[in-house]
């Protein structure tokens, strides 16, 4: 009876869907193009693994546990992502801490220099670390040290810079929604401020604390930008991958180091998203009230401070002194103030500005009106295969850049898919690697609208098309519009999975700045860097200035309870 | 009038998580509605009267039983083409548009000429006394105002049938009472076929020509409301229409249309269908707590004593002990003319031979 009955329902969602072609023949798109774009580039990889040649031969993927060379940059990005999980979630704590849980000043300014990183080119931190600590380097010269920062100390400095913006957002959000009357009644039963903390406070953010640190190991697990550039003889994961796919053009190694990438940082994916953030305590008990219990104690809230002056001082550094640097003739050896950098960038690397914001701004609506229609296909509708779709097209957030792009060049190297060396190979990258993130925040923003709006619409007679652009997309357009932005600033800064696809004909900023930095040429790669900021910063500013004139009528499209 | 509009024949409808966890929501439901009735669906909430009305307007598909709009099987047909319109208990206004554009938006996705839809619209304002709004984002309305809109919105398409999911719920007890008579004035003066889900008796009696009651996914009765008060078909639609005591009692004689029962040792001849009774079965005597007199001791059909009094003001309801120990609640209008009684003060309690019904015991 029962099973009949489930049985029933899967019929009568099939005639649904047959009965509604619009629906029917977008879900069928959707798949189709998640099916090429993310599926078949994974299945590529696996297969020049293990296929090489056509025939089942396992001989690479064994022999990556035989060499030392093959596991030896695994071990690597293992340390390092420990390593970098470890002192990012901690940096990310005493910010997140300090802005929630204290009344110290200036939490505004302290908490824009804690997401700064984010907006930026990652591997800027890595040139940053390279101006201030490198052979040249301001603090090595200054202090007349002789130190060596390639290698495992200038990974794990560049890249818990570069991400423990991540945790902190985590972090800040899960602090903020512990109910302070829970820490009250801890208080009220005569336990310290410090046990308090270490009994209460820390274990209800335990969950949060654990996300953190794993989402930021997948992070520094896939870097691409801040190693290539500062990882010296400390070879990792991904820029093994890079060298054996652009250097040896041995594709079956790449393809297997792209699977020994893949794994650890999907099965982390899979432990975060299925175990801890189940875990959570917040959204059991989740009563968001926003006001933290304040500690004012003197020996509390000034030890965190003077940590996070310290702190945004080394970002503040990190950022002034490629800004400096942008600035000089020759890093290091004359270090005279001149616009050449600029110029030299607009000269040689005009062609690249244009074709960057050319890809960016083909990239970033389609991709942005892609996210939100699987957004509402699955918070919204009912059909086979809903969660699917959701599951593949989020997979991309778990799989490293570096894969993606060696799936990209295998799977598009060959007809009937021919696009190695055109833009649009360039602009497919961008479209589904920065999907999952647009999916999730218009799943965020779909489940707080009424469902009865768009129930209302179409029992007036309104089909699919007709409810989805006249009543759903004006409705989301705050998030939809700040889902645009994330992903031109991501299309801007972005190095890890276009730097396989971009060809002779096509060229992007910031593989030019790497090349610079390549050839020693810190001062350009530093002008390249602030003309990207500089063109993200208006962006940002522009779209602000854009969704304030849209919505300065000020209507809520939350539903009123 | 046997022109049925709306026709539910064997509606189930089963949420199934999976294969192994399965919740049938509505269990073999039918109805008919004919044209230009107001039908009211009345349960308490999670009684299956809300998806029952979401199967009608399409946004739920029945696990098996079918749909008819005016003989046409709908099973099939995506809500857009149903001609049914909903009036949403969060009003589902479109947010983003004025008062105008959320009216005009059925007659738009029609293709009405733009004169015509004016005209309708300022039509169809001026009968709930919103002329004049047009301009107004929905936003600056009040809840009242908000709701009429939402009223507008569903009839300017002049849809087959007209779906109230709860339309009063959001709103202050005063407002609500004359949006409830706007609402029904409206449906009889433009003679639209409407089915009406609310969880309030007060409300489905006053508005309906029809109420079926539904508990756990089944229609438990349909009567006008005058039916399922004095006549409820079973236990749980007496104990939720109203209050009511549940009175053990004996059948002593069957006769026609009359049914001779013994209760508190009194014998009392009620005026029944007597079909489904035989003499000596054990039933239940539904007596409402407003149909016994509360009198002098020993004067009545059974003597009780006082455990407690609420008073109300308008009436005092009082708890009163049986002899046999069970408890029994009784109601007594206007208390100020006849004096409150204190706790423990002993009665005589006579009922209402016209109002007593007799129910089957249920197992």
């Amino acid at each position: 009876m029962r099973l009949s009955s489930y049985r029933r329902e899967l019929q009568n969602e099939i005639k649904r869907l047959i009965h509604d072609p619009v629906l029917l023949s977008i879900v069928v798109v959707i798949f189709a193009l998640l099916i090429i774009f993310i599926i078949f580039p994974l299945v590529k990889v696996v297969q020049f693994s293990l296929w090489p040649g056509g025939k089942f031969d396992p001989k690479y993927f064994l022999n990556f546990f035989r060499k030392t060379y093959y596991w030896r940059p695994l071990i690597n990005s293992m340390i390092v992502g420990s390593l970098v999980s470890l002192f990012g979630t901690i940096v990310a704590f005493i910010f997140a801490y300090g802005i929630t849980r204290t009344d110290i000043p200036g939490k505004g300014i302290f908490r824009l220099i804690a997401v700064m990183p984010i907006v930026s080119p990652p591997f800027l931190i890595a040139l940053a670390a390279i101006l201030l600590l490198g052979n040249h380097g301001v603090i090595t010269d200054a202090l007349r040290l002789n130190w060596d920062i390639y290698g495992l100390p200038g990974l794990v400095l560049t890249e818990t810079m570069a991400y423990f913006p991540i945790a902190f957002m985590i972090l800040e959000g899960v602090l903020a929604k512990i109910d302070p009357s829970i820490e009250e009644a801890a208080l009220d039963m005569g336990a310290s401020k410090l046990r308090t903390f270490l009994t209460v406070t820390l274990p209800l953010a335990i969950p949060g604390i654990a996300s953190a640190m794993l989402l930021v190991f997948i992070r520094s697990l896939e870097d691409f930008g801040n190693p290539v550039v500062i990882q010296g003889n400390f070879q990792v994961l991904t820029v093994a991958a890079y060298h054996a796919v652009t250097g040896m053009y041995n594709m079956p190694l790449g393809a297997t180091l792209a699977i020994f990438m893949l794994l650890p940082t999907l099965m982390i994916f899979i432990v975060q998203k299925y175990y801890v953030a189940r875990r959570s305590y917040i959204t059991v008990t989740g009563k968001p009230s926003g006001v933290g219990l304040k500690s004012t104690e003197p020996h509390v809230k000034y030890p965190v401070l003077a940590l996070m002056i310290f702190l945004s001082g080394v970002i503040l550094l990190m950022y002034g002194v490629v800004l400096f640097g942008s600035f000089t003739k020759i890093w290091g050896i004359d270090n005279t103030l001149t616009i050449q950098n600029y110029l030299y960038v607009f000269k040689v690397g005009g062609q690249y500005v244009l074709d960057t914001i050319q890809i960016a701004l083909i990239a970033t609506p389609i991709g942005g009106v892609l996210s939100i229609l699987i957004a509402y296909l699955v918070v919204r509708k009912r059909f086979i295969g809903r969660g699917a779709m959701e599951f593949i097209s989020m997979l991309n957030f778990a799989v490293p850049g570096v894969v993606v792009g060696i799936g990209y060049i295998l799977a598009f190297n060959t007809p009937p898919l021919r696009l190695s060396g055109t833009a649009l190979i360039i602009i497919l990258v961008f479209i589904f690697r920065r999907m999952p993130v647009g999916i999730r925040d218009g799943i965020a923003q779909l489940q707080q609208i009424d469902p009865s709006i768009e129930e209302a619409s179409s029992s007036l007679g309104a089909g699919f098309f007709r409810t989805f652009t006249r009543v759903t997309l004006p409705l989301v357009a705050p998030a939809f519009l700040s889902g645009l932005v994330y992903i031109f600033v991501r299309c801007m800064t972005a190095i890890s999975a276009v730097v396989f696809v971009v060809s002779a004909s096509w060229q992007l900023l910031t593989v030019a700045l790497l090349y610079e930095v390549d050839q020693a040429n810190l001062a350009a790669a530093a002008a390249y860097g602030y003309v990207i900021i500089a063109i993200v910063l208006t962006a940002i500013v522009f779209m602000r200035f854009v969704v304030e004139r849209l919505f300065q009528k000020g209507f809520s499209p939350i539903a009123r309870e | 009038m046997n022109d049925l509009v709306v026709r539910f024949e064997h509606i189930v409808k089963v949420f199934s998580e999976g294969t192994h966890r399965e919740v049938r929501a509505v269990d073999d439901f039918s109805l008919s509605v004919a044209r230009g009735q107001l039908v009211t669906l009345l349960g308490p909430s999670g009684c299956g009267k809300t998806t029952t009305l979401r199967i009608l307007a399409g946004f739920e598909s029945a696990t098996s039983g079918s749909v008819y709009i005016e003989d046409r099987c709908v099973n099939d047909i995506p809500p857009q083409k149903r001609e049914t319109s909903m009036v949403f208990q969060s009003y589902g206004l479109f947010p983003h548009m004025t008062v105008y554009e959320n009216v005009a938006y059925g007659l738009k996705v029609k293709h009405v000429p733009k004169a015509q839809i004016k005209r309708q619209v300022a039509e169809v304002l001026s009968l709930v006394g919103l002329e004049g709004l047009e301009r107004r984002s929905v936003g600056q309305l009040s809840g009242g105002q908000q709701q009429r809109v939402a009223l507008c919105r569903a009839i300017v398409t002049k849809p087959k049938v007209l779906l109230f999911d709860e339309p009063l719920s959001n709103l202050d007890a005063k407002l609500r009472k004359g949006t409830r008579e706007q609402i029904r004035r409206l449906q009889q003066e433009l003679g639209i076929t409407s089915i009406y889900v609310t969880h309030d008796q007060a409300e489905a009696m006053s508005i309906s020509d029809a109420i079926a009651v539904m508990n756990v996914g089944r229609l438990q009765q349909l009567g006008t409301a005058e039916e399922i008060y004095s006549r409820p078909a079973n236990r749980f639609v007496a104990d939720f229409i109203g209050e009511a005591n549940f009175l053990p009692a004996r059948i002593i004689e069957v006769g026609d249309g009359r049914v001779t029962i013994r209760i508190f040792e009194t014998e009392i001849t009620v005026e029944q269908d007597s079909t489904n009774f035989s003499p000596n079965e054990e039933v239940e005597a539904v007596v409402r707590p407003e149909a016994v007199d509360v009198i002098e001791v020993d004067q009545g059909d059974v003597n009780a004593e006082i455990l407690f009094s609420h008073y109300t003001g308008s009436v005092v309801l009082y708890a009163l002990k049986l002899p046999d120990g069970s408890r029994m609640e009784v109601q007594v209008a206007n208390p100020k003319e006849r004096g409150l009684l204190p706790v423990g003060a002993r009665v005589g309690l006579r009922l209402h031979r016209k109002s007593i019904h007799l129910l089957k015991k249920e197992l």
